[in-house]
Protein backbone atom coordinates (compact mmCIF):
# COMPACT_ATOMS: atom_id res chain seq x y z
CA UNK A 1 0.00 0.00 0.00
CA UNK A 2 0.79 3.71 -0.52
CA UNK A 3 0.82 5.64 2.23
CA UNK A 4 1.44 9.76 2.09
CA UNK A 5 1.13 11.57 5.27
CA UNK A 6 1.54 15.20 5.34
CA UNK A 7 3.14 15.78 2.28
CA UNK A 8 4.79 19.67 2.10
CA UNK A 9 6.19 20.90 -1.54
CA UNK A 10 7.18 24.62 -1.69
CA UNK A 11 8.84 26.53 -4.70
CA UNK A 12 10.37 30.20 -3.63
CA UNK A 13 7.98 30.36 -0.98
CA UNK A 14 5.30 29.51 -3.08
CA UNK A 15 3.60 26.17 -1.62
CA UNK A 16 2.30 23.96 -4.01
CA UNK A 17 1.90 20.72 -2.30
CA UNK A 18 0.24 21.90 1.27
CA UNK A 19 -0.20 19.40 4.13
CA UNK A 20 -1.48 16.19 1.45
CA UNK A 21 -2.33 13.11 3.17
CA UNK A 22 -3.59 9.80 1.42
CA UNK A 23 -3.99 6.14 0.89
CA UNK A 24 -3.78 4.52 -2.33
CA UNK A 25 -5.75 1.41 -2.80
CA UNK A 26 -4.12 -1.43 -3.49
CA UNK A 27 -5.44 -3.42 -7.11
CA UNK A 28 -7.44 -0.46 -7.88
CA UNK A 29 -7.31 2.77 -10.54
CA UNK A 30 -7.08 5.79 -8.73
CA UNK A 31 -7.20 8.98 -10.30
CA UNK A 32 -5.56 12.45 -9.45
CA UNK A 33 -7.97 15.42 -10.75
CA UNK A 34 -8.18 19.01 -10.27
CA UNK A 35 -7.38 21.46 -12.31
CA UNK A 36 -4.46 23.46 -13.65
CA UNK A 37 -1.69 23.82 -11.03
CA UNK A 38 -3.79 22.06 -8.38
CA UNK A 39 0.04 20.15 -7.07
CA UNK A 40 -1.46 16.89 -8.86
CA UNK A 41 1.93 16.15 -10.96
CA UNK A 42 4.01 17.05 -7.93
CA UNK A 43 2.65 14.97 -5.93
CA UNK A 44 2.82 12.12 -8.28
CA UNK A 45 6.11 12.97 -9.08
CA UNK A 46 7.01 13.36 -5.39
CA UNK A 47 5.55 9.88 -4.58
CA UNK A 48 7.84 8.39 -7.22
CA UNK A 49 10.60 9.85 -6.49
CA UNK A 50 11.40 12.22 -8.96
CA UNK A 51 11.49 15.33 -6.93
CA UNK A 52 12.38 15.45 -3.38
CA UNK A 53 10.14 16.46 -0.80
CA UNK A 54 10.05 19.63 1.78
CA UNK A 55 8.15 17.46 4.42
CA UNK A 56 6.46 14.70 5.48
CA UNK A 57 6.36 11.10 4.40
CA UNK A 58 5.70 8.56 1.67
CA UNK A 59 5.20 4.80 2.81
CA UNK A 60 5.80 2.34 0.38
CA UNK A 61 4.18 -1.20 1.96
CA UNK A 62 4.40 0.32 5.86
CA UNK A 63 8.59 1.77 4.75
CA UNK A 64 9.71 5.14 4.04
CA UNK A 65 10.42 5.85 0.42
CA UNK A 66 13.90 7.19 0.95
CA UNK A 67 14.83 3.86 3.08
CA UNK A 68 14.25 2.12 -0.05
CA UNK A 69 17.78 1.67 -2.06
CA UNK A 70 16.97 3.14 -5.75
CA UNK A 71 17.06 -0.31 -7.49
CA UNK A 72 14.83 -1.84 -5.24
CA UNK A 73 12.39 0.49 -5.75
CA UNK A 74 12.49 0.65 -9.21
CA UNK A 75 11.12 -3.05 -8.73
CA UNK A 76 8.45 -1.73 -6.52
CA UNK A 77 6.97 1.34 -8.44
CA UNK A 78 7.15 2.25 -11.85
CA UNK A 79 6.21 5.96 -12.88
CA UNK A 80 5.73 7.49 -16.63
CA UNK A 81 5.84 11.01 -17.41
CA UNK A 82 3.82 12.93 -19.82
CA UNK A 83 6.40 14.31 -21.75
CA UNK A 84 8.87 11.32 -22.99
CA UNK A 85 11.76 12.74 -25.75
CA UNK A 86 14.41 10.46 -26.34
CA UNK A 87 17.87 11.47 -27.67
CA UNK A 88 18.81 8.45 -28.83
CA UNK A 89 17.55 5.85 -31.61
CA UNK A 90 16.00 3.17 -30.45
CA UNK A 91 13.13 0.62 -31.41
CA UNK A 92 10.08 -0.63 -29.86
CA UNK A 93 12.28 -3.38 -28.27
CA UNK A 94 15.25 -2.03 -26.95
CA UNK A 95 12.86 0.30 -25.43
CA UNK A 96 11.07 -2.12 -23.28
CA UNK A 97 13.98 -3.63 -22.81
CA UNK A 98 15.35 -0.67 -20.72
CA UNK A 99 11.77 -2.10 -18.21
CA UNK A 100 14.22 -4.97 -17.25
CA UNK A 101 17.26 -2.76 -16.18
CA UNK A 102 16.55 -2.83 -11.93
CA UNK A 103 16.33 -6.76 -12.38
CA UNK A 104 19.53 -7.00 -14.90
CA UNK A 105 21.25 -4.11 -14.59
CA UNK A 106 21.90 -4.26 -19.35
CA UNK A 107 22.86 -8.06 -18.80
CA UNK A 108 18.59 -9.47 -20.03
CA UNK A 109 18.72 -13.05 -19.30
CA UNK A 110 16.07 -15.60 -20.60
CA UNK A 111 13.23 -14.65 -18.27
CA UNK A 112 14.14 -10.57 -18.70
CA UNK A 113 13.33 -11.29 -22.47
CA UNK A 114 10.27 -13.23 -22.31
CA UNK A 115 8.72 -10.67 -19.62
CA UNK A 116 9.43 -7.84 -22.64
CA UNK A 117 7.69 -10.42 -25.06
CA UNK A 118 5.15 -10.31 -22.68
CA UNK A 119 4.47 -6.69 -22.68
CA UNK A 120 5.12 -6.15 -26.23
CA UNK A 121 2.34 -8.69 -26.95
CA UNK A 122 -0.04 -6.92 -24.19
CA UNK A 123 0.17 -3.44 -25.79
CA UNK A 124 -0.44 -5.61 -29.20
CA UNK A 125 2.95 -3.58 -30.75
CA UNK A 126 4.33 -7.05 -31.56
CA UNK A 127 3.94 -6.70 -35.31
CA UNK A 128 6.34 -3.31 -35.11
CA UNK A 129 8.56 -3.84 -32.41
CA UNK A 130 11.73 -3.47 -34.46
CA UNK A 131 10.73 -0.24 -35.82
CA UNK A 132 12.58 2.80 -34.29
CA UNK A 133 10.20 5.30 -32.13
CA UNK A 134 11.01 8.08 -34.22
CA UNK A 135 8.91 6.29 -37.07
CA UNK A 136 5.89 6.57 -35.18
CA UNK A 137 3.05 8.19 -34.37
CA UNK A 138 1.86 9.76 -30.86
CA UNK A 139 -0.22 7.15 -29.32
CA UNK A 140 2.30 4.36 -31.04
CA UNK A 141 4.82 5.71 -28.67
CA UNK A 142 2.66 6.30 -25.85
CA UNK A 143 1.82 2.79 -26.22
CA UNK A 144 5.89 1.63 -26.02
CA UNK A 145 6.57 3.53 -23.04
CA UNK A 146 3.86 1.76 -21.53
CA UNK A 147 5.28 -1.76 -22.61
CA UNK A 148 8.19 -0.53 -20.45
CA UNK A 149 6.32 0.30 -17.46
CA UNK A 150 4.73 -3.39 -17.87
CA UNK A 151 7.92 -5.13 -18.99
CA UNK A 152 9.12 -3.43 -15.16
CA UNK A 153 6.41 -5.56 -13.47
CA UNK A 154 5.98 -3.33 -10.45
CA UNK A 155 3.12 -3.41 -8.21
CA UNK A 156 2.56 0.18 -8.70
CA UNK A 157 2.21 2.17 -12.14
CA UNK A 158 2.25 5.86 -12.13
CA UNK A 159 1.49 7.85 -15.01
CA UNK A 160 1.30 11.31 -15.27
CA UNK A 161 -1.25 12.32 -17.64
CA UNK A 162 -1.26 9.20 -20.44
CA UNK A 163 -3.84 10.70 -22.24
CA UNK A 164 -2.05 13.76 -23.29
CA UNK A 165 -2.19 14.44 -26.75
CA UNK A 166 -4.14 10.88 -28.00
CA UNK A 167 -7.17 11.24 -29.85
CA UNK A 168 -10.09 9.04 -28.47
CA UNK A 169 -9.84 5.47 -29.87
CA UNK A 170 -6.21 5.67 -28.22
CA UNK A 171 -7.31 7.13 -25.25
CA UNK A 172 -9.66 4.59 -24.91
CA UNK A 173 -7.68 1.30 -25.83
CA UNK A 174 -4.65 2.76 -23.34
CA UNK A 175 -7.43 3.11 -20.21
CA UNK A 176 -8.78 -0.06 -21.14
CA UNK A 177 -5.21 -1.53 -20.71
CA UNK A 178 -5.00 0.01 -17.46
CA UNK A 179 -8.33 -1.39 -16.19
CA UNK A 180 -6.73 -4.63 -17.31
CA UNK A 181 -3.20 -4.25 -15.11
CA UNK A 182 -5.82 -3.80 -11.99
CA UNK A 183 -8.01 -6.28 -12.64
CA UNK A 184 -6.40 -8.83 -14.17
CA UNK A 185 -2.34 -8.55 -12.93
CA UNK A 186 -3.41 -6.87 -9.43
CA UNK A 187 -1.34 -4.03 -10.28
CA UNK A 188 -2.18 -0.62 -8.24
CA UNK A 189 -2.50 2.20 -11.21
CA UNK A 190 -2.57 5.57 -9.82
CA UNK A 191 -2.89 8.31 -12.85
CA UNK A 192 -2.68 12.29 -13.26
CA UNK A 193 -5.57 13.27 -15.61
CA UNK A 194 -7.60 16.11 -17.19
CA UNK A 195 -10.89 14.58 -18.58
CA UNK A 196 -13.46 13.76 -15.77
CA UNK A 197 -15.09 11.56 -17.78
CA UNK A 198 -12.39 8.86 -18.30
CA UNK A 199 -12.13 9.27 -14.74
CA UNK A 200 -15.52 8.69 -14.03
CA UNK A 201 -15.69 5.63 -16.57
CA UNK A 202 -12.28 3.79 -15.43
CA UNK A 203 -11.03 4.69 -12.05
CA UNK A 204 -12.02 3.12 -8.69
CA UNK A 205 -11.25 5.96 -6.60
CA UNK A 206 -10.87 9.53 -6.97
CA UNK A 207 -8.79 11.91 -5.31
CA UNK A 208 -9.38 15.40 -6.41
CA UNK A 209 -6.83 18.43 -5.64
CA UNK A 210 -7.37 22.09 -5.54
CA UNK A 211 -4.32 24.59 -4.53
CA UNK A 212 -1.87 21.89 -3.62
CA UNK A 213 -4.86 20.74 -0.87
CA UNK A 214 -6.64 17.82 -1.14
CA UNK A 215 -10.41 18.83 -1.39
CA UNK A 216 -11.87 15.11 -1.91
CA UNK A 217 -10.84 11.67 -1.36
CA UNK A 218 -13.28 8.64 -2.16
CA UNK A 219 -14.65 6.55 -4.47
CA UNK A 220 -15.39 7.16 -7.90
CA UNK A 221 -19.53 7.74 -7.20
CA UNK A 222 -19.20 9.81 -4.47
CA UNK A 223 -16.41 12.31 -6.28
CA UNK A 224 -18.71 12.39 -9.50
CA UNK A 225 -20.79 14.70 -7.69
CA UNK A 226 -22.49 18.34 -8.73
CA UNK A 227 -21.86 19.64 -5.55
CA UNK A 228 -17.94 18.25 -5.12
CA UNK A 229 -17.25 19.37 -8.72
CA UNK A 230 -18.30 22.36 -8.15
CA UNK A 231 -16.05 22.89 -5.51
CA UNK A 232 -13.53 21.28 -7.45
CA UNK A 233 -13.44 22.98 -10.43
CA UNK A 234 -15.63 26.73 -9.71
CA UNK A 235 -17.77 25.32 -12.48
CA UNK A 236 -21.65 23.96 -13.08
CA UNK A 237 -21.47 20.82 -14.00
CA UNK A 238 -24.10 18.50 -14.55
CA UNK A 239 -24.10 14.68 -14.70
CA UNK A 240 -25.56 12.27 -16.30
CA UNK A 241 -26.11 8.59 -16.22
CA UNK A 242 -25.48 6.70 -19.77
CA UNK A 243 -25.16 3.06 -19.92
CA UNK A 244 -24.71 3.01 -16.07
CA UNK A 245 -21.88 5.52 -16.56
CA UNK A 246 -21.82 9.12 -14.71
CA UNK A 247 -21.20 11.37 -17.66
CA UNK A 248 -19.83 15.07 -17.03
CA UNK A 249 -21.65 17.34 -18.94
CA UNK A 250 -19.47 20.60 -19.36
CA UNK A 251 -19.07 21.83 -22.67
CA UNK A 252 -21.93 24.65 -22.81
CA UNK B 1 27.64 -8.65 -34.11
CA UNK B 2 27.72 -6.22 -36.71
CA UNK B 3 28.79 -3.44 -34.37
CA UNK B 4 31.42 -6.10 -33.47
CA UNK B 5 32.45 -6.25 -36.90
CA UNK B 6 32.41 -2.42 -37.26
CA UNK B 7 34.94 -1.76 -34.56
CA UNK B 8 37.44 -3.81 -35.53
CA UNK B 9 37.31 -2.58 -38.79
CA UNK B 10 37.91 0.61 -36.90
CA UNK B 11 41.00 -0.76 -34.69
CA UNK B 12 42.39 -2.58 -38.04
CA UNK B 13 42.20 0.86 -39.37
CA UNK B 14 43.92 2.51 -36.33
CA UNK B 15 45.85 -0.32 -36.06
CA UNK B 16 47.65 0.84 -40.31
CA UNK B 17 47.51 4.47 -39.79
CA UNK B 18 49.77 3.74 -36.47
CA UNK B 19 52.44 1.71 -37.92
CA UNK B 20 52.36 3.89 -41.41
CA UNK B 21 53.10 6.91 -39.17
CA UNK B 22 55.71 5.67 -37.39
CA UNK B 23 57.39 3.59 -40.02
CA UNK B 24 56.67 6.02 -43.24
CA UNK B 25 59.86 6.98 -44.52
CA UNK B 26 61.84 5.83 -41.54
CA UNK B 27 65.20 6.84 -43.02
CA UNK B 28 68.77 5.59 -42.13
CA UNK B 29 68.81 7.28 -38.44
CA UNK B 30 66.30 5.05 -37.32
CA UNK B 31 67.41 4.53 -34.10
CA UNK B 32 67.00 8.57 -33.49
CA UNK B 33 63.69 8.97 -35.22
CA UNK B 34 61.78 5.73 -33.79
CA UNK B 35 61.90 6.30 -30.27
CA UNK B 36 60.67 9.72 -30.80
CA UNK B 37 57.85 8.64 -32.93
CA UNK B 38 56.67 6.28 -30.42
CA UNK B 39 56.21 8.81 -27.69
CA UNK B 40 54.27 10.95 -30.02
CA UNK B 41 52.51 8.18 -31.03
CA UNK B 42 50.98 7.36 -27.32
CA UNK B 43 50.38 10.72 -26.60
CA UNK B 44 48.55 11.05 -29.66
CA UNK B 45 46.43 7.94 -28.61
CA UNK B 46 46.36 8.81 -24.88
CA UNK B 47 44.83 12.66 -25.54
CA UNK B 48 42.13 10.52 -28.59
CA UNK B 49 40.84 7.89 -26.87
CA UNK B 50 40.88 10.36 -22.90
CA UNK B 51 38.88 13.35 -25.24
CA UNK B 52 36.30 10.80 -27.11
CA UNK B 53 35.79 9.10 -23.55
CA UNK B 54 34.95 12.32 -21.68
CA UNK B 55 33.17 14.19 -25.03
CA UNK B 56 30.54 11.02 -25.10
CA UNK B 57 30.05 10.04 -21.42
CA UNK B 58 29.25 14.42 -20.94
CA UNK B 59 27.45 14.30 -23.81
CA UNK B 60 24.75 11.29 -22.05
CA UNK B 61 24.54 13.26 -18.95
CA UNK B 62 23.67 16.18 -20.57
CA UNK B 63 21.33 14.97 -22.97
CA UNK B 64 22.92 16.73 -25.69
CA UNK B 65 25.21 15.75 -28.50
CA UNK B 66 26.55 19.52 -29.44
CA UNK B 67 28.34 20.27 -26.11
CA UNK B 68 31.71 19.49 -25.45
CA UNK B 69 33.19 19.42 -22.20
CA UNK B 70 35.07 22.86 -22.74
CA UNK B 71 31.78 24.72 -21.75
CA UNK B 72 32.67 23.77 -18.32
CA UNK B 73 35.50 26.53 -19.21
CA UNK B 74 38.78 24.07 -18.53
CA UNK B 75 39.89 25.02 -21.97
CA UNK B 76 39.50 28.99 -20.95
CA UNK B 77 40.79 28.21 -17.88
CA UNK B 78 44.15 26.94 -19.64
CA UNK B 79 44.36 30.30 -22.10
CA UNK B 80 44.66 32.21 -18.84
CA UNK B 81 46.88 30.32 -16.92
CA UNK B 82 49.66 30.37 -19.86
CA UNK B 83 48.85 34.13 -21.08
CA UNK B 84 48.55 35.27 -17.38
CA UNK B 85 52.02 33.93 -16.57
CA UNK B 86 53.74 35.47 -19.66
CA UNK B 87 51.99 38.92 -18.84
CA UNK B 88 53.14 38.41 -15.33
CA UNK B 89 56.84 37.31 -15.80
CA UNK B 90 57.56 37.27 -19.09
CA UNK B 91 58.13 34.15 -21.80
CA UNK B 92 61.89 33.24 -20.47
CA UNK B 93 60.00 32.57 -17.12
CA UNK B 94 60.80 29.06 -15.31
CA UNK B 95 57.00 28.29 -15.81
CA UNK B 96 57.31 28.88 -19.35
CA UNK B 97 60.64 27.01 -19.84
CA UNK B 98 60.16 24.26 -17.33
CA UNK B 99 57.30 21.83 -19.32
CA UNK B 100 56.73 19.78 -16.49
CA UNK B 101 56.25 22.38 -14.17
CA UNK B 102 53.93 24.04 -16.10
CA UNK B 103 51.91 20.99 -17.03
CA UNK B 104 51.44 20.47 -13.18
CA UNK B 105 50.82 24.03 -12.30
CA UNK B 106 48.05 24.25 -14.81
CA UNK B 107 46.60 20.50 -14.13
CA UNK B 108 46.16 21.53 -10.09
CA UNK B 109 44.91 24.86 -11.11
CA UNK B 110 42.03 23.11 -13.54
CA UNK B 111 41.24 20.71 -10.75
CA UNK B 112 40.91 22.96 -7.98
CA UNK B 113 38.87 25.54 -10.01
CA UNK B 114 36.55 22.38 -11.16
CA UNK B 115 36.29 21.08 -8.04
CA UNK B 116 35.70 24.23 -6.10
CA UNK B 117 32.79 24.52 -8.76
CA UNK B 118 31.23 21.59 -7.90
CA UNK B 119 31.59 21.92 -4.77
CA UNK B 120 29.29 24.91 -5.06
CA UNK B 121 26.96 23.42 -7.70
CA UNK B 122 26.57 19.92 -5.62
CA UNK B 123 26.03 21.41 -2.44
CA UNK B 124 23.07 22.95 -3.17
CA UNK B 125 22.07 19.85 -5.39
CA UNK B 126 21.04 22.26 -8.27
CA UNK B 127 20.45 20.33 -11.80
CA UNK B 128 23.35 19.78 -14.18
CA UNK B 129 22.52 22.67 -16.72
CA UNK B 130 22.66 25.34 -14.06
CA UNK B 131 26.78 24.54 -13.88
CA UNK B 132 26.82 24.40 -17.63
CA UNK B 133 25.35 27.99 -17.44
CA UNK B 134 28.06 28.89 -14.58
CA UNK B 135 30.66 26.91 -16.76
CA UNK B 136 30.17 29.40 -19.71
CA UNK B 137 30.32 32.15 -17.84
CA UNK B 138 33.79 31.53 -16.09
CA UNK B 139 34.52 30.56 -19.85
CA UNK B 140 33.90 33.86 -20.80
CA UNK B 141 35.22 35.57 -18.26
CA UNK B 142 38.68 34.13 -18.40
CA UNK B 143 38.79 34.39 -22.59
CA UNK B 144 38.05 38.04 -21.87
CA UNK B 145 40.48 38.18 -19.40
CA UNK B 146 43.17 37.06 -21.93
CA UNK B 147 42.68 38.61 -24.58
CA UNK B 148 42.75 41.33 -22.72
CA UNK B 149 46.42 40.25 -21.55
CA UNK B 150 47.03 39.47 -25.04
CA UNK B 151 46.61 42.71 -26.63
CA UNK B 152 48.73 44.94 -24.06
CA UNK B 153 51.78 42.38 -24.11
CA UNK B 154 54.67 42.55 -26.66
CA UNK B 155 54.39 40.69 -29.98
CA UNK B 156 57.11 38.68 -29.64
CA UNK B 157 56.09 37.26 -26.33
CA UNK B 158 52.27 37.18 -28.05
CA UNK B 159 53.84 34.60 -30.70
CA UNK B 160 54.42 31.95 -27.75
CA UNK B 161 50.96 32.12 -26.44
CA UNK B 162 49.74 32.02 -29.70
CA UNK B 163 51.67 28.42 -29.89
CA UNK B 164 50.26 27.87 -26.97
CA UNK B 165 46.25 28.43 -28.48
CA UNK B 166 46.13 25.44 -30.80
CA UNK B 167 46.94 21.84 -29.63
CA UNK B 168 50.21 20.49 -30.41
CA UNK B 169 51.64 16.88 -30.37
CA UNK B 170 55.45 18.11 -31.48
CA UNK B 171 56.93 18.59 -27.79
CA UNK B 172 55.22 15.98 -25.47
CA UNK B 173 57.43 14.99 -22.48
CA UNK B 174 58.41 11.62 -21.65
CA UNK B 175 57.72 12.03 -18.47
CA UNK B 176 54.88 13.81 -18.32
CA UNK B 177 53.04 11.26 -20.60
CA UNK B 178 53.82 8.16 -17.95
CA UNK B 179 52.04 10.86 -15.27
CA UNK B 180 49.21 11.30 -17.76
CA UNK B 181 48.93 7.49 -18.80
CA UNK B 182 48.71 6.48 -15.59
CA UNK B 183 46.24 9.03 -14.40
CA UNK B 184 43.99 8.65 -17.73
CA UNK B 185 43.64 4.51 -17.24
CA UNK B 186 42.71 4.61 -13.65
CA UNK B 187 40.01 7.14 -14.24
CA UNK B 188 38.76 5.01 -16.93
CA UNK B 189 38.97 1.73 -15.27
CA UNK B 190 37.13 3.13 -12.26
CA UNK B 191 34.92 4.65 -14.57
CA UNK B 192 34.00 0.89 -16.86
CA UNK B 193 31.32 0.38 -13.71
CA UNK B 194 29.06 3.08 -14.64
CA UNK B 195 28.78 2.46 -18.28
CA UNK B 196 25.47 0.52 -18.00
CA UNK B 197 23.74 3.32 -15.97
CA UNK B 198 25.20 5.51 -18.57
CA UNK B 199 23.16 3.64 -21.27
CA UNK B 200 20.10 4.44 -19.12
CA UNK B 201 20.36 7.78 -18.37
CA UNK B 202 20.63 8.34 -22.52
CA UNK B 203 16.85 7.78 -21.52
CA UNK B 204 16.83 11.04 -19.67
CA UNK B 205 16.75 12.11 -15.98
CA UNK B 206 12.98 10.86 -15.38
CA UNK B 207 13.36 7.47 -16.95
CA UNK B 208 17.27 6.70 -15.28
CA UNK B 209 15.19 7.22 -12.05
CA UNK B 210 12.77 5.39 -12.34
CA UNK B 211 14.71 2.62 -13.64
CA UNK B 212 16.40 2.74 -10.07
CA UNK B 213 19.97 4.65 -11.49
CA UNK B 214 21.17 6.82 -8.33
CA UNK B 215 21.33 10.22 -10.99
CA UNK B 216 22.44 12.42 -8.99
CA UNK B 217 25.29 10.22 -8.21
CA UNK B 218 26.26 9.19 -11.55
CA UNK B 219 26.30 12.87 -12.45
CA UNK B 220 28.69 13.89 -10.28
CA UNK B 221 30.96 10.76 -11.24
CA UNK B 222 30.88 11.44 -14.52
CA UNK B 223 31.38 15.06 -14.13
CA UNK B 224 34.79 14.80 -12.33
CA UNK B 225 36.05 12.27 -14.51
CA UNK B 226 35.25 14.26 -17.39
CA UNK B 227 37.20 16.95 -15.40
CA UNK B 228 40.14 15.15 -15.18
CA UNK B 229 40.72 13.78 -18.22
CA UNK B 230 40.07 16.93 -20.06
CA UNK B 231 42.69 19.25 -17.80
CA UNK B 232 45.21 16.30 -18.42
CA UNK B 233 44.47 16.34 -22.41
CA UNK B 234 44.46 20.07 -22.17
CA UNK B 235 47.49 20.31 -20.23
CA UNK B 236 49.78 17.68 -22.20
CA UNK B 237 48.86 19.20 -25.48
CA UNK B 238 47.21 22.39 -25.31
CA UNK B 239 43.10 22.58 -26.09
CA UNK B 240 41.80 20.48 -28.66
CA UNK B 241 38.03 19.80 -27.49
CA UNK B 242 36.32 20.51 -30.74
CA UNK B 243 37.96 16.90 -31.49
CA UNK B 244 35.03 15.75 -29.10
CA UNK B 245 32.43 16.77 -30.76
CA UNK B 246 33.84 15.86 -33.78
CA UNK B 247 34.32 12.04 -32.96
CA UNK B 248 31.87 11.43 -30.55
CA UNK B 249 29.18 12.37 -33.60
CA UNK B 250 30.73 10.72 -35.92
CA UNK B 251 30.98 7.52 -33.50
CA UNK B 252 26.94 7.88 -33.26
CA UNK B 253 26.61 7.84 -37.12
CA UNK B 254 29.07 4.65 -37.56
CA UNK B 255 28.15 2.34 -34.91
CA UNK B 256 24.16 1.78 -34.98
CA UNK B 257 23.88 1.20 -31.20
CA UNK B 258 22.36 3.04 -28.23
CA UNK B 259 24.97 0.75 -26.15
CA UNK B 260 28.01 2.76 -24.67
CA UNK B 261 30.08 -0.20 -24.52
CA UNK B 262 29.93 -0.18 -28.45
CA UNK B 263 29.82 3.84 -28.30
CA UNK B 264 32.99 4.68 -26.14
CA UNK B 265 35.41 1.98 -28.23
CA UNK B 266 33.92 3.22 -31.55
CA UNK B 267 34.56 7.11 -30.45
CA UNK B 268 37.99 5.98 -28.82
CA UNK B 269 39.33 5.02 -32.32
CA UNK B 270 37.41 7.06 -34.56
CA UNK B 271 39.68 9.70 -32.53
CA UNK B 272 42.74 8.02 -33.04
CA UNK B 273 42.39 7.78 -36.63
CA UNK B 274 40.94 11.29 -37.03
CA UNK B 275 44.45 12.46 -34.92
CA UNK B 276 46.96 10.25 -36.60
CA UNK B 277 46.11 10.49 -39.86
CA UNK B 278 45.62 14.24 -39.29
CA UNK B 279 49.30 14.35 -37.38
CA UNK B 280 50.73 12.25 -40.96
CA UNK B 281 49.15 14.65 -43.15
CA UNK B 282 50.67 17.54 -40.53
CA UNK B 283 54.35 15.99 -40.67
CA UNK B 284 54.69 14.44 -44.30
CA UNK B 285 52.57 16.56 -46.57
CA UNK B 286 52.59 19.98 -44.61
CA UNK B 287 56.10 19.31 -43.10
CA UNK B 288 55.46 21.15 -39.91
CA UNK B 289 54.02 24.36 -41.70
CA UNK B 290 50.92 24.16 -39.92
CA UNK B 291 49.22 22.16 -36.35
CA UNK B 292 47.34 19.44 -36.15
CA UNK B 293 44.31 21.44 -34.82
CA UNK B 294 43.84 23.83 -37.60
CA UNK B 295 43.15 20.55 -39.80
CA UNK B 296 41.15 18.72 -37.61
CA UNK B 297 39.11 22.19 -36.80
CA UNK B 298 38.92 22.02 -40.75
CA UNK B 299 37.77 18.91 -41.51
CA UNK B 300 35.69 19.23 -37.96
CA UNK B 301 33.91 21.91 -40.11
CA UNK B 302 33.28 20.42 -43.28
CA UNK B 303 31.99 17.24 -41.21
CA UNK B 304 29.24 19.66 -39.99
CA UNK B 305 28.55 21.48 -42.70
CA UNK B 306 28.08 18.09 -44.47
CA UNK B 307 26.11 16.63 -41.69
CA UNK B 308 23.44 19.70 -41.50
CA UNK B 309 23.06 19.26 -45.41
CA UNK B 310 22.20 15.18 -44.90
CA UNK B 311 20.02 15.94 -41.98
CA UNK B 312 17.62 18.84 -43.64
CA UNK B 313 17.12 16.48 -46.85
CA UNK B 314 16.03 13.83 -44.67
CA UNK B 315 13.13 15.88 -43.07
Amino acid sequence: MVEVRNLFKKYNNKTVVEDVSLEIVKGKITSFIGPNGAGKSTVLSMISRLITRDSGEVLIDGKDMVKFKSNELAKKIAILKQANHINIRLTIRELVAFGRFPYSQGKLTKEDWSYVDEAIEYMELADMQEKFLDQLSGGQQQRAFIAMVIAQNTEYVLLDEPLNNLDMKHSVQIMKVLRRLADDLGKTVIIVIHDINFASCYSDYIVALKDGKVVHNGPTEQVIDSVVLKEIYDMDIEIQTINDKKICVYFT
Amino acid sequence: MNNKRRIMMLAVLAAILTAGYIFWDLGPNWDYALPRRIIKIIAIIVVGCAIAFSTVIFQTVTNNKILTPSILGLDSMYMLIQTGVIFLFGSTHILILNKNLNFLVTLTAMLIFSSLLFKFMFKKNRNIYFLLLIGIIFGTLFGSMSSFMQVLIDPNEFQIIQNKMFASFNNVNTDLLTLAIILMIAVMIYFMRFLKYLDVMSLGRDQAVNLGVDYDFVTKRVLIAVTILISISTALIGPITFLGLLVANVAYQFIKSYQHKHIIPGAMLISVIALVGGQFIVERIFTFSTTLSVIINFIGGVYFIYLLLKENKSW
